[in-house]
């Protein structure tokens, strides 16, 4: 049996240490990994606790990101609980395999640290392995301190191993900015966290010799689009089974999670819809606004996927306009936040102006006076009725505007 | 919100310095952030860190601040323009140096005018931690300056934080800490 771990009601953790104990307090059979920066501190510290007794399961120690994650997978279809972390580089050798961990339905739990990918090389926060995720069929939620990190760790488990469900997880902090951010948070003790997860029963476990199963089947035309189909409707009616477990964890702890997070919304005439740790920042910026008379508030899916479509229209129904922040570089298109909003909106009859800003890419800093001079140009397209913005813009670049229209 | 900026090198310990100011404040019911801003990780690599405390939850993710205290840890950096960056005319210095403060401040311009309090903690650390670790007497210099909570409140807390460490090495950090709290001036 594992040992108990003494924690205080309040601990200083940064996001790394946060999403650790969490991972830990799940008691996962196998984590399989490779460290890379700035999620390394989550498999060091995982390993020393399993090295010092807080830990039943076993740790993995593999080649590279590709065997991680396959190792994750081989672990999952056994029937064991599993959980691995990553960043970046890391992320990007995983894909292949990422892919195959959700078609398989396996509810694998990674914790990403957001970082940067190359070239340039850059070990900063910004959300570009995210956004490379996106289409690979798992679950993303948002954790933008090291409090919501451990929260939302926690909860992956419990929404990744519903029956209904059955579908791997990521959990996403930024890199620096909230995973090496050391502040206040309040855990729970171990035993009322994994009573809040629970046991884990696997389906189909390919251990059960008695009841032999195939994972990784071939399914040509006659079946590859019936599994995709169905495992793309299990991703969006996971929203449901999200929202279940975020109000367990309310009862649980008080603290209260929403598909859609929201900031001083209700009389707003104008929004800025961000993700990760600027939503935070950017509440400064919106107090600073209000103070100066522009009614403003902010708006996050706080599951990226599924995509809250239509509760992020309903909550933006009487703006007039719209900037959508995008932590990743397009690359000739405009920001996923950008298209997801602007097709719920349209998918709702809404009309609000959009634009679209870059920001913080490879760690760039972003203050809550950028975000301000954000809302002061969303606020001259609601005053003027039409777009009078660029339609794509930088925050902090240095140089020349680059933006486009 | 009062937000401190430490320089360091790269294994001085500045982060630890930073974390650990951060818990103790935060023991007093405060809200806190502890972080650093570093490139390539290498070991003497000059570095920052900051600490903000507040009142109220701290929602401010950017890396830029004011600082009210700059701590330099390392005696080289005080030459360094870059501590006097963002810092106003109340902003407060404690820094490391063997140098008296009339010998330093002839030598570094860019701390004339300025609020200035020097500590010589490598030598503290060394003498009394036996290595070349300034954080934490840098710390008791700071808790004489600043007067952010009583000292022997702060002994109590840094001594539980330190508890992890064999009791040789919580001796010889705190007697560090207690000496630099006499020793800043």
């Amino acid at each position: 049996m594992a040992t108990k771990y003494e924690l205080k009601s309040k601990e200083i953790w940064d996001g790394n240490t946060a999403a650790s104990h969490a991972l830990r307090q799940a008691q996962v059979d196998v984590v399989a990994a490779y460290p890379i920066t700035p999620s390394t501190p989550i498999v060091q510290n995982y390993a020393s606790f399993l090295a010092d007794g807080y830990v039943d399961g076993e740790f993995v120690m593999v080649e590279s990101e590709h065997s991680a994650m396959s190792a994750c997978v081989g672990a999952a279809s056994a029937g064991g609980r599993v959980a691995t972390a990553t960043s970046s580089q890391g992320y990007a050798l995983m894909v292949e395999v990422l892919y195959q961990a959700s078609g398989m339905r396996l509810p694998i739990v990674m914790t990403v640290v957001n970082r940067a990918l190359a070239s340039p090389l850059n070990i900063h926060g910004d959300h570009g392995d995210l956004y490379l995720g996106r289409d690979a069929g798992w679950i993303h939620l948002m954790a933008n301190n090291p409090q919501e990190a451990y929260d939302m760790t926690l909860c992956a488990f419990k929404v990744a191993e519903n029956k209904s469900v059955r579908l791997p997880v990521t959990t996403n902090q930024d890199g620096f900015l909230v995973s090496h951010t050391a502040q206040v948070v309040e855990p729970l003790d171990d035993d009322t966290a994994y009573k809040f997860i629970g046991d884990y029963t696997p389906m189909n476990p390919m251990l059960d010799t008695s009841n032999p199963a195939t994972y990784g089947a071939q399914t040509e035309e006659e079946w590859h689009f019936e599994f995709k189909a169905s495992q793309h409707k299990a991703l969006i009616d996971s929203a449901k089974v999200i929202e279940e477990v975020f109000n367990e964890f309310e009862k649980l702890t008080g603290r209260k999670y929403n598909l859609v997070e929201s900031y001083k919304l209700e009389d707003a005439e104008i929004a800025l819809a961000v993700m990760g740790s600027a939503y935070e920042t950017a509440m400064v910026a919106v107090d600073k606004a209000r103070v100066e008379g522009i009614k403003v508030g902010l708006v996050m899916p706080r599951s990226f996927r599924p995509f809250p479509y239509n509760e992020i229209a309903s909550k933006l129904k009487n703006v007039k306009a719209i900037a959508a922040l995008d932590r990743s570089c397009p690359m000739g298109a405009m920001g996923a936040l950008y298209n997801e909003i602007s097709g719920a909106l349209s998918a709702n009859g809404q009309a609000a102006i959009m634009t679209n800003y870059i920001y913080g890419l490879g760690g760039r800093d972003t203050t809550a006076e950028h975000i301000l001079e954000v809302i002061k140009e969303t606020n001259e397209n609601a005053k003027a009725g039409k777009r009078v913005t660029d339609l794509q813009g930088f925050i902090n670049l240095r140089g020349p505007k680059l933006s486009f229209n | 919100m009062l937000q401190i900026r430490w320089h360091s090198r790269a294994g001085q310990g500045a982060v630890t310095g930073a974390k650990a100011l951060a818990d103790v404040m935060a023991r007093t019911g405060k809200f806190v952030q502890a972080y650093s801003v570093y490139g390539a990780e290498k070991r003497g690599a000059p570095m920052s860190a900051y600490d903000k405390i507040d009142d109220k939850p701290i929602l401010d993710h950017s890396k830029w601040m004011i600082p009210n205290y700059v701590l330099v840890i390392d005696p080289s950096l005080v030459f360094q323009e870059e501590i006097v960056d963002n810092t106003t005319e109340d902003t407060v210095f404690i820094v490391t140096s063997h140098m008296d403060k009339d010998d330093l401040l002839s030598m570094a311009k860019h701390l004339e005018g300025r609020k200035v309090f020097v500590v010589d903690a490598i030598k503290i650390s060394q003498e009394e931690i036996g290595r070349a670790i300034p954080n934490t007497p840098m710390l008791g210099a700071f808790i004489k300056v600043s007067e952010v909570i009583p000292f022997e409140d702060f002994l109590v807390s840094i001594e539980d934080i330190l508890s992890k460490f064999p009791q040789k090495i919580i001796d010889g950090n705190l007697r560090a800490i207690k000496r630099a709290y006499e020793e800043v001036k």
